[in-house]
């Protein structure tokens, strides 16, 4: 027994010198000095009061841009000079992506392969390699290093799994002087070219949470539904309508569904066997029905909610007449990474941070969402904005995924 | 032993019985059961009321369906982890092709139920003759049949399938005095809970303890094996496709339905006392488990707790059971003076756990053969030979 | 009870093993080779193949513990929640601070060592199934998580980051070290005594104990070096990402994974067979398989449809090959180390009535 305390010591003991010993192996592969920057990630509080006010502003700004086109659109944009990257024929563009693990990031694949096609047949981008990390840190990690290596890329698009763990890898990206352009999420670095969003997750807890109040008295009850806690775009749509229904007296109770409709029906169950539930937050809309359907099994009034641009949302919103609103996490931005590397390849200014308008589908636009995305699947997303993309509306009707 | 010689146990003496078997391992199940409910009761007093409590059944019903299934595959020495990818494809299969079509209903009922016996029968039959591990077996399966239900949906199944079919997982019959309403999952879980234990006690049902206990002694003895375990992995399927049709009803399709599942029918079935390599275990106990699992998760969100917190409880309840009951069988064992002296834990005082044995196992041999729902029949000798030797 | 297995058959039996998994793993790369080929790309480019050692080095860490408990016949479940944990834990501690390196590491493995100690005892002491001892400490630990973690948190400083930066040639810093763990892992397994017990208590607990082996400490040993070295990949991430997140564990899905690259090495799940080597083929197999799949761009869905089949073939394969050799259960000792025939040679004689344990792992 000793022997086993003195194996397991010597065990670590060597993997502890061995650790030590490879930080002072070559840096063949060189980090970007960049490194204490990061230290406000160590809080643990989603509430940003200075990004809150930046995203409220936000949301009443006209955008600029193509009408019509709210994916070529930008809000409060500061340009960026991009002549270094101008350059003639057709580029390779290297897609690391995140996953394609729920309908959202499904819709917008699609969307963006749509796009793609009109820019290989327009001779700007030769061809997309993409590598799907499976919503894996890790592996988004390794993709990336691939890319540098092997992939020959003319342009990396990037939408990071999580925001601060794909940082390193993305200033690598950045460090071949090829241009990198981020979406969705962000990383806590400014090498990227432009970084496409949407307003963003404030934004949208504003939104929901101001109709929910207008709609409300105060002391209702709102049970919040959320996916899964850690996410940034996730955290930070509920920290400002959390941070709201606080101010306004609003009861609100949140719980992690998984995006499971089962679970959503069970919590909204036990919900109304407690109490009234006046109203229903979510921060993403799936599973949206199965909340509505908890009231109609208890016989309980409908409860005014927010849901999601997705179609399964809309059309029992229509169906049931709640009173409702549908915020929206643009899924065009899907179209805007491929859109911006032919801007950078013709040398265009671009916006350091790419700020799409985000807009909620309110009760009297609904009728018009539906009606455009009539044979939709209930997966899809209103705003996915692929209308005029070839292969419309088949593509997405039958959920074409490459 | 003195207990079996008298033929009348009294009144008294059954009830006693009955509470000795209440804190056995096999019992235990259901003192936790009544005390979450009670607890639950406590806390919301609406709960208990009958239109409540109906409605709590019919939304454990699709649990208890797969731990049901996912016992005769525990019993019999395996596993399933497959499960819950099942459920997942058999959602997405009504959604996709039901649609809005109810005249549907019905073929692609039996598409279905055809669909999962044939995973069941693939999963069999890799374990039986390419001797590959169920548990890597039907982990394969787990990530191959949803990778392909995802493939084949391109992740986001069309939409719920027809009102009509999906009533069967949503609605019920309406206008019963007490209960309001009498969900027609509740029907089909007590449908399926009769057809299991009815099953477990017929001599193939026993076949299958048999083979979890001892496989070699059981390939002596005649069981073609093979057949044996495949049935299991089929009843397995079979019941998370029924799982399936249910929950399609009561929460409608998303890829997400069903996740988990493999594990909850797992930490269900093993509350409920049954042991994990085979062998020993019943079937209403392994349901129990499923709705005292529901019932636990149920009194955190009554009571408040943050739904971050429930992972830890479930996992703290999920050991603390069974390793009450490992160790009083343990305790037993060396009641009945069969097992060499082995450093024993403080907490399982032999003495005590002596004279439980007898009278219970006393009680089987009373009443087993007619009753077949009450407790008593629980063999609650550590091992279930006696039950399975009945039976040959 | 076939107890009288020549030792010579065993012997065979033991090459076939890391043979099969080694002849595996060639058939894998050719394959692999081949089809990178076809769309322009070569397979043995110094990019992929540090891509490969890369996907290696995370799972090699969890299956090279995992091998470990799956000797004993236990299954550790929550090395998902041990690895977010220390990643959590050494990126906190660190703060971006080299000089906390020392403390970080120390404290993130000390954690996992007392999980590893809880699991271990659970399972040995309270007689719990280790699947479902692994299941209830992994949740705990995922609520302890979620309560107080709320995403991604600490920063590591640039020194320890270079360890899942840096590379010798093609060959990561982080690959190295695994194979380290490894060797020293397959000492301790052939050279010790507490290794030799594992294989003893795996192949037949009941034999093992009256033999005279403590049957409980190898177990607990396991265990420990299982929550550690899953700490080691926790460690290992935080270095390639510079932060700790509660999720690292559950994106790789580390916990079926490791066992299944544990399998597919060769080792019996039901314990008492088994090496570390065949580990380390089973998480190369998965790691090349990957690698093939992202470059050929295969759609996310379909890999997981390929992983399930390659899976559950190649454990098939060799359980062909080696069916009748799974049948004698007295054959405990069987595997790498050259000693342990106390097991396998003690149960005739005292063949108390061993009040029959038969299910119970």
């Amino acid at each position: 027994m000793r022997r086993r305390f003195t194996v397991a010591s010597a065990m670590v003991g060597a993997v502890a010198l061995m650790t030590l010993a490879g930080c002072t192996t070559d840096p063949s592969v060189t980090d970007s000095s960049e490194a204490p920057e990061s230290s406000e990630e160590a809080s643990v509080e989603w509430f940003d009061q200075a990004l809150f006010d930046k995203q409220n502003a936000e949301r009443t700004v006209v955008p600029e841009g193509p009408d019509g086109q709210p994916w070529l659109q930008t809000i409060n944009a500061e340009l960026v000079d991009t002549a270094q990257f101008a350059s003639t024929g057709p580029k390779k563009a290297c897609f690391a992506n995140a996953s394609i693990s729920n309908p959202w990031r499904q819709t917008g694949w699609i969307t963006m392969n749509q796009q793609l096609k009109v820019l290989q047949d327009a001779g700007v981008i030769s061809e997309m390699e993409t590598r799907d990390a499976q919503d894996s840190d890790d592996t988004q990690i390794a993709d990336i290093d691939y890319f540098i290596d092997e992939g020959n890329c003319d342009i990396f698009l990037i939408s990071p799994n999580s925001t601060a763990a794909m940082t390193p890898a993305v200033e690598r990206a950045c460090d071949t002087g090829k241009p990198v352009v981020v979406f969705d999420r962000g990383v806590q670095t400014d090498c990227p070219v432009t970084f496409i969003h949407p307003i963003g997750g404030f934004a949208w807890g504003i939104d929901t949470a101001e109709f929910l109040i207008d709609n409300l008295e105060k002391g209702d009850k709102v049970v919040a539904l959320r996916i899964l806690p850690g996410v940034d775009v996730l955290e930070q749509r509920w920290a400002a309508a959390e941070k709201l229904f606080d101010e306004a007296g609003i009861e609100a109770v949140d719980y992690f569904t998984g995006a499971d409709p089962a679970e959503i029906k069970k919590i909204i169950s036990d919900e109304l066997a407690k109490g009234d539930v006046k109203g229903i937050w979510m921060d993403a809309g799936d599973g949206a029905v199965a909340a509505i359907e908890a009231f109609e099994d208890a016989g309980a009034d409908y409860p005014v909610m927010t849901g999601e641009d997705e179609m399964s949302f809309l059309r029992k919103w229509k169906e049931t007449g709640l009173t409702g609103l549908a915020p929206v996490y643009s899924n065009f931005q899907w179209r805007t990474p491929l859109l911006a590397a032919q801007k950078i390849f013709a040398g265009e200014q671009v916006p350091v941070e790419w700020v799409l308008p985000q807009s909620p589908i309110t009760a009297e636009e609904v009728d018009q969402y539906l009606a455009l995305n009539e044979g939709m699947p209930d997966g899809h997303y209103a705003k996915f904005g692929g209308e005029d993309l070839p292969g419309y509306p088949q593509v997405w009707e039958d959920r074409v995924i490459p | 032993m003195t207990a079996a010689t008298e033929l009348r146990p009294s009144a008294g003496q059954r009830l006693a019985g009955l509470a000795r078997t209440l804190i056995s391992p096999r019992g235990a199940v259901f003192l936790l059961l009544v005390l979450l409910l009670v607890a639950i009761a406590v806390l919301n007093p609406s709960f208990a009321e009958p239109s409540q409590f109906i409605r709590f059944i019919q939304r454990v019903a699709p649990v208890a369906i797969v731990a049901i299934g996912q016992y005769f595959v525990i019993v019999g020495g395996e596993f399933d982890l497959s499960m819950g990818s099942v459920v997942t494809a058999q959602v997405v299969i009504a959604g996709n092709l039901i649609g809005q079509d109810e005249s549907k209903a019905l073929p692609v009922l039996a598409l279905m139920l055809g669909f999962g016996a044939v995973i069941g029968l693939v999963n069999g039959l890799i374990v039986s003759f390419l001797k590959v591990p169920s548990f890597i077996v039907t982990l394969g399966m787990m990530l191959a049949l949803l990778g392909a239900v995802l493939y084949w949906t391109g992740g986001a199944a069309t939409g719920n399938p027809a009102d009509g079919f999906r009533e069967i997982g949503r609605g019920g019959i309406r206008g019963i005095p007490v209960i309001d309403i009498l969900p027609w999952s509740v029907v089909i879980l007590v449908v399926v809970l009769a057809l299991a234990v009815w099953f477990a006690r017929r001599p193939f049902g026993r076949t299958i303890i048999a083979l979890g206990d001892n496989p070699t002694t059981a390939r002596f003895s005649g069981t073609r094996s093979w057949w044996v375990k495949t049935s299991t992995f089929m009843i397995s399927s079979l019941s998370a496709t029924v799982a399936g049709v249910l929950l399609v009803g009561y929460a409608g399709v998303h890829p997400s339905v069903g996740r988990g599942y493999e594990f909850t029918a797992i930490t269900a079935v093993v509350l409920g006392g049954v042991v994990l390599g085979g062998g020993r275990g019943w079937v209403v106990a392994a349901a129990a488990g499923a709705f005292a699992l529901e019932a636990l998760f149920t009194l955190l969100n009554f009571a408040g707790v943050p739904s971050t917190y429930r992972d830890a409880v479930q996992g703290a309840i999920i050991i603390l059971a069974v390793a009450y009951s490992a160790t009083t069988f343990r305790a037993r064992r060396r009641g009945r003076a069969l097992e060499a002296p082995v450093v024993p834990p403080p907490g399982a005082p032999p003495p005590a756990a002596a004279p439980e044995t007898s009278p219970a196992s006393g009680a089987k041999t009373d009443d087993s053969p007619e009753t077949p729902a009450t407790p008593a029949p629980i063999p609650s000798t550590q091992r279930a030979d006696n039950e399975t030797k009945g039976g040959s | 009870m076939s107890t009288a297995t020549p030792t010579a058959r065993r012997r065979r039996g033991r090459l076939d093993s890391s043979l099969v998994v080694g002849i595996a793993l060639v058939v894998v790369i050719a394959i692999g080779a081949v089809l990178v080929a076809t769309v322009g790309r070569n397979f043995f480019s110094p990019g992929n193949i540090r891509d490969i050692l890369t996907g290696m080095s995370v799972l090699g860490f969890v299956a090279i513990g995992q091998t470990l408990v799956v000797l004993c016949a236990s299954l550790d479940l929550s090395v998902l929640y041990v690895i977010s944990l220390s990643s959590l834990i050494a990126a906190d501690l660190m703060a971006g601070n080299p000089a906390n390196i020392p403390l970080a590491l120390a404290a993130s493995l000390g954690v996992a060592g007392l999980i590893g100690l809880a699991n271990g005892l659970i399972v040995t002491k309270l007689k719990v199934n280790g699947f479902i001892a692994t299941l209830g400490t992994g949740l705990i630990i995922k609520g302890f998580l979620d309560s107080n973690y709320k995403g991604t948190s600490g920063d590591v400083p640039m020194e320890f980051r270079l360890i899942g930066a840096t590379g010798l040639g093609p060959v990561p810093v982080s690959t190295i070290l695994m194979l380290a763990v490894a060797v020293l892992v397959w000492l301790f397994l052939s050279r010790t005594r507490t290794g030799h017990h594992i294989y003893a208590v795996g192949g037949n607990e009941q034999v093992a104990r009256l033999s005279g082996i403590r049957t409980a400490r190898p177990v607990i040993v396991a265990h420990v070096l299982c929550s550690m070295s899953a700490a080691l990949a926790g460690l290992l991430l935080a270095s390639r990402s510079g932060v700790g997140n509660p999720t690292f564990g559950a994106q790789g899905g580390y916990d079926l994974l490791s066992i299944a690259a544990v399998v597919l090495g060769g080792t019996l799940l039901l314990g008492g067979r088994g090496s570390v080597w065949g580990t380390i083929g089973g998480v190369a197999i998965f790691a090349v398989v990957d690698n093939v799949m992202s470059v050929m761009q295969v759609n996310p869905f379909l890999k997981d449809v390929v992983r399930g089949i390659v899976i559950v073939a190649a454990v098939a394969v060799y359980a062909s090959r080696s069916v009748e050799r799974r049948r004698p259960r007295f054959d405990g000792g069987g595997a790498p180390p050259p000693a342990p025939s106390p097991a396998t040679a003690e149960p005739a004689a005292s063949a108390e009535p061993a009040s029959a344990e038969g299910g119970v792992r």
